[in-house]
């Protein structure tokens, strides 16, 4: 018997696959956006002491670009291309067994690999960090990374494993029943972090 | 999705969702480490009463990259050898708790009976003359991969029809896909019964090899299968081979975008000609590489998702 849905321990996505208008109140606008990338940029090279060995995987869906536009303000910033790819973590997600089957996004690992890397992962909000545990799984079986870190665009908090993010766009105390919804042009058309379910926000 | 026993029961959405699932799990074969930790826990019986090389394999390795454990059994090494009934012995692993049984047996219809029997899930890994869906899928994954979607596409099924399971299932999963087929066979080896399929729009017959291969996108060709065959079909080997074998001389008929399946294992001589199964166009060694990903893929759509459990 699967459990009811509402006893799964809640997988920290920030947004599902829609593009319809979010309502809430907007805590993060097109240029804070650009502003807290073009800034975790800059401390992934200062931290790193330059763009030497870096791997940028986003994890779909949002992850994915969110590293494309990091990887462009490295590139900005230190005039280097650093690689850039994606991680599907859904067979390693440990609620496979109690969700509908669910596809498989796509797997592109940079040519090199990520043997003796030092591999930032990317993602649009850190929530219970049971993705970030999954992608972690993933990375082990890719190859032997040097060192993993974790970037996200929002933290907002509610860990259900103890794990943290090296760069944070913006820390956002969220209650659970509140609803954080990144959106990005590559994907939505437009670019902004909405926070909703709140009574304040009616 | 419990069980899969036929192409029949899957919709054309089902099947495109196995087939794109595949392509996912065919990355993990080209990785230093070819695991998923994605079935831990489950276990998968392989039970085939009848030989195989390819399928049995590819299952068993499917099973195990997706961390399933995987047991394999053939029906000499087990109780019916003593005596015990099909049914009973089933039951008995059923018992043990296994989450899914894929069965090869020469009966066609016996994976669907024994679903009848059990609470595991059923993968028909061929039937007697009925059925072999997981070749067809992976069949239809080798052509996708090569020629693009398969809509419109013609492909030509050549040979031994009347005994074959993979012919049936590929003629479904084809036309689901929206290929259009011609069937090429001598008339003593077309199905009876091929009514339905004759007056069908995408389904055309032919008995000249040489006037269809022209036309196609993907030639099929099928095994010729002496140990089903009881009397007469054909007066010689050597007749066969040419008038319905894909000789050397054929393969120039052929379009350059062509491409050759063959689901193994191949007659060469006979139904295949050494030159036609080592050219280029020739996908057969593509099928083999894709049926452990497409299989991967049926075991995951079989095995995870809510409600799947045992």
């Amino acid at each position: 018997m699967s459990p009811a849905r509402d006893q799964v321990p809640e997988f920290d996505e920030g947004t599902p696959g829609e593009t319809a208008e979010v309502s809430g109140r907007v805590v993060l606008a097109k240029s804070e956006i650009t502003r807290a990338l073009r800034r975790i940029a800059h401390e992934i090279l200062e931290a790193n002491k330059g763009a030497q060995d870096l791997v940028l995987l986003g994890i779909p869906t949002r992850g994915a670009p969110l590293a494309r536009r990091l990887a462009a303000s490295l590139h900005d910033v230190e005039g280097v291309e650093v690689p850039v790819g994606t991680l599907d973590i859904t067979m390693y997600r440990d609620d496979l067994r109690s969700q509908p089957v669910r596809q498989m996004e796509r797997m592109e690992v940079p040519e090199g690999g990520v043997d003796g890397k030092v591999v930032v992962l990317v993602d649009d909000v850190l929530y219970s960090g049971r993705t970030v545990r999954a992608a972690l799984d993933t990375l082990a079986d890719l190859g032997r990374t040097r060192a993993v870190r974790l970037a996200v665009l929002v933290d907002r908090g509610h860990r259900e494993l103890p794990i943290r993010a090296d760069y944070v766009g913006k820390n956002l105390p969220t209650a659970k029943s509140e609803r954080v919804s990144v959106r990005l042009a590559e994907v939505d058309g437009t670019d902004q972090v909405v926070i909703s379910g709140t009574e304040g926000d009616r | 999705m419990k069980h899969l026993l036929s192409i029949e029961d899957l919709s054309r959405d089902e099947i495109e969702e196995i087939l794109d699932t595949a392509v996912s799990m065919h990355e993990v074969q080209h990785r230093d480490i070819k695991k998923l930790p994605t079935l831990r826990g489950r276990t998968i019986i392989n039970f085939f009463f009848e030989d195989s090389t390819r399928t049995r394999s590819s299952f068993e390795l499917a099973g195990k990259w997706l961390s399933a454990d995987t047991i394999n059994l053939t029906g000499k090494g087990t109780s019916i050898s003593k005596g015990e009934s099909l049914r009973d012995t089933v039951m008995t692993i059923d018992a043990m708790g296994v989450d899914m049984m894929i069965i090869r047996h020469m009966a066609s219809g016996a994976p669907a009976q024994i679903a009848q029997w059990t609470k595991c899930s059923i993968v028909n890994a061929g039937d007697g003359t009925h059925e072999h869906p997981s070749q067809a899928l992976l069949d239809a994954y080798t052509m996708r991969n090569r020629l693009g979607d398969l809509e419109g596409k013609h492909v030509a099924m050549v040979g031994d029809l009347t005994h074959s399971r993979v012919f049936r299932s590929n003629l479904l999963c084809l036309r689901k896909l929206g290929a259009e087929v011609t069937l090429v066979a001598p008339p003593t080896l077309l199905p009876s019964g091929m009514g339905p399929w004759a007056q069908a729009e995408d389904v055309t017959v032919s008995h000249d090899l040489d006037a269809v291969l022209p036309t196609v996108d993907a030639v099929m060709m099928l095994r010729v299968q002496r140990e089903r065959m009881s009397g007469g079909f054909f007066p010689t080997a050597r007749e066969y081979a040419v008038t319905y074998g894909l000789t050397k001389e054929r393969l120039r008929l052929l379009p350059d975008h062509a491409v050759i399946c063959h689901p193994g294992p191949m007659n060469r001589g006979l139904e295949i000609s050494g030159d036609a199964a080592d050219a280029a166009q020739s996908l057969v060694l593509d099928q083999v590489s894709a049926g452990v990903a497409v299989r991967m893929s049926i075991l995951y759509h079989l095995l995870s998702g809510e409600g799947t459990s045992a």
